[in-house]
């Protein structure tokens, strides 16, 4: 079977991989949304964040022989820990300002955390491999599917819904979205406030780390494979607004598959579909799709 | 404010002198090349300074410029001149495009828009056939200013350089004290009030940003003419995040503190090295050796101090200090 004279498995192979990507997209646009939400930062690191969820799953394996399995709940603490580590001594100091300091701050230790990657393990990449449990692929009759290509869009979705539930349907969440709204009505009501906005930004960079442990069998493990990365999440975010979780979610997913769709069939737009697309948005409905312009 | 005026013309007129002599002392193209910098920080200025927008997508402008003053000059054969004009031109039109969109969205969008469709014109200049790609375009003519000026004199083309700087700062100082600049400085105290006083802030935005992007296509289409190639550096998001660096250390909202902070990093970047190959034979420590090539280390630690204990900038913090001793 055809579509335009391209066979069917072609496509849906470059479906699952637009899926891929966009499971990384969603996942850190969901981090970008939650950190924006409380700090009102936009946390530039978040694409050195991914990176370093490699690096440390890799390193974890090099040096220590830690599995693939224990790396995708390690690599996250570790950088949890790390941007706790950055809150408490850079960012908290910032929140009064204009928020343009809180992204100033965070490209100055982007390229602070790059800088000492590369100058630790040189620009290119490092190989890491598929765990055993996921390598080989399954024959679905209509097309052949990488286990662990589907892996990641599985986990990915587990791990955004779940997300999701925490902020829209819990106890937490609400906590979360009161103090979006009115930070200091939230704490005359008992609760601590700093520590919950210290949190949330290592939580937020873990989600970060999460999709860079996912990612560290997929592509090459480099100091600067964040890099770009990050700048489409940016215009994925400007698409899909930052007011609501599921909105970053479905806008991930979705501009991933039309990028896959992209490769296939005009390979030349590939890399620049995603900013055409905002470009439209920008035009025709310039708060984005789910956004609330105040 | 008599004195104030005096004190100020006689800076100036310090500066204009130091940029007259320099050449004697620096080596010209390294000087031309500090100028062309300085030149995009100031224009750079002019929007976060004096509007309160950070755009963080003025490689586009820079590159841009450079590559269609690359292009013209080696490839059409135009002259100089019409090269600078082809520059700046593309400078303003991808500024018209970029802002036109960019202005939609406020605050962090504005900036994340910028940054995006910056990166959108990488990819542009990576694919194009006529940009050689990875290479850039390589062997580009200097050529003969105006019929009678030959420019491979490495000093008349440094007094043109300058003459050209002189022109852009003149531009931008005009601006920022005109009744248009006024209007500015009125968006970036209060946009909502500036609304409701009637002005059509969307309209003011746009003209100060095509504004800034001609200037920085100026002084891309400038840089090209002096060193002769043109790379996707130039257009990469590091030289976004490079200028507001520069500026950021000068002061932002400061009339010469960016013209300081490109000189400091300018010569912060090429002199790296060896820095990193003296602090190696004094401290005796192997790593400081490789310091020329992690200089993101370095960049990413001055913006960090920067914007934690140093906003206001080298000049801003010195203005602030004379202006509160003589308010007791």
């Amino acid at each position: 079977m055809e579509i335009f004279g391209i066979p069917l498995p072609a496509i849906l192979s470059q479906l699952l991989l637009g899926l891929v990507n966009g499971s990384f997209y969603a996942i850190l646009s969901l981090g970008l949304a939650v950190i924006f939400g409380l700090l009102n930062v936009i946390n530039f690191a978040h694409g050195a964040m991914f990176m370093m969820g490699a690096m440390v799953t890799w390193m974890g394996f090099t040096y220590f022989e830690l599995s693939y399995w224990n790396m995708l709940w390690l690599s996250p603490l570790v950088v949890g820990l790390f941007g706790i580590l950055i809150e408490k001594t850079m960012l908290q100091w910032l929140y009064k300002l204009d928020h343009l300091y809180g992204l100033l701050l965070t490209f100055g230790v982007t390229l602070l955390m790059e800088g000492v990657f590369r100058s630790i393990y040189g620009s290119s990449g490092l190989s890491y491999s598929v765990p055993e449990a996921l390598q080989g692929a399954t024959d679905l009759d209509f097309m052949v599917l990488p286990n662990y290509r589907a892996w990641v869009v599985l986990a990915s979705l587990v791990v955004c819904f779940a997300t999701w539930f925490v902020i829209e349907k819990t106890k937490l969440g609400a906590y979360l979205r009161a103090g979006t709204e009115n930070p200091r009505l939230v704490e005359a009501f008992g609760i601590n406030v700093p520590l919950m906005v210290t949190l949330t930004y290592g939580f937020g960079v873990a989600l970060a780390a999460f999709a860079g442990v996912l990612a560290a069998p997929i592509y090459q493990v480099a100091p600067l494979m964040g890099s770009n990365l990050i700048i489409v999440v940016f215009a994925v975010v400007v698409i899909g607004g930052m007011g609501s979780i599921m909105g970053s979610i479905l806008t991930g997913l979705g501009l991933g598959v039309v990028e896959g769709f992209t490769k296939v069939f005009y390979p030349e737009a590939s890399s620049t579909v995603v900013f055409i697309i905002m470009a439209i948005v920008l035009w025709v409905r310039p708060a984005g799709l789910f956004g609330k312009e105040k | 404010m008599k004195q104030m005026h005096m004190a100020k013309t006689i800076f100036f007129t310090l500066l204009l002198l130091g940029g007259l002599l320099a050449p004697l002392v620096v080596y010209p193209v390294f000087m031309m090349k500090l100028l062309c910098f300085a030149l995009f920080a100031c224009a750079f200025n002019l929007l976060i300074g004096y509007t309160g927008l950070l755009s963080f997508g003025h490689a586009a402008f820079l590159g841009g410029a450079g590559y269609t003053a690359g292009f013209v000059l080696r490839d059409w054969g135009w002259a100089p001149e019409w090269g600078i004009v082809a520059g700046t031109l593309f400078g303003a039109l991808m500024a018209w495009l970029m802002g036109g969109l960019a202005i939609r969205r406020q605050g962090i969008y504005f900036t994340m828009i910028t940054l995006a469709l910056s990166q959108m014109l990488y990819f542009f200049f990576l694919q194009a056939p006529f940009t050689g790609g990875e290479d850039g375009l390589q062997g580009i003519p200097r050529g003969v200013l105006f019929g009678f000026m030959d420019l491979k004199n490495d000093l008349t083309l440094y007094y043109l350089v300058l003459a050209i700087f002189i022109f852009g700062f003149w531009v931008i100082h005009r601006t920022i004290h005109s009744p248009f600049g006024q209007v500015l400085k009125a968006i970036k105290e209060n946009e909502p009030r500036a609304i409701s006083l009637g002005y059509d802030v969307s309209r003011y935005k746009l003209l100060v940003f095509v504004l800034s992007g001609a200037l920085a296509g100026l002084a891309g289409a400038t840089k090209v003419l002096v060193l002769g190639f043109e790379t996707l550096t130039d257009v990469h998001w590091s030289m976004s995040g490079l200028v507001v660096l520069m500026t950021l250390v000068g002061g932002m909202g400061t009339v010469i503190g960016p013209i300081l902070g490109a000189f400091l990093i300018t010569i912060l970047e090429n002199k790296m090295g060896e820095i990193g190959l003296a602090l190696q034979s004094l401290t005796g420590l192997e790593w400081f050796a490789n310091l020329g090539e992690s200089v993101t280390i370095i960049t990413g630690l001055i913006f960090v101090i920067c914007v934690l204990m140093f906003r206001r900038g080298i000049v801003g913090e010195l203005l602030h200090r004379t202006t509160s001793k003589a308010k007791p």
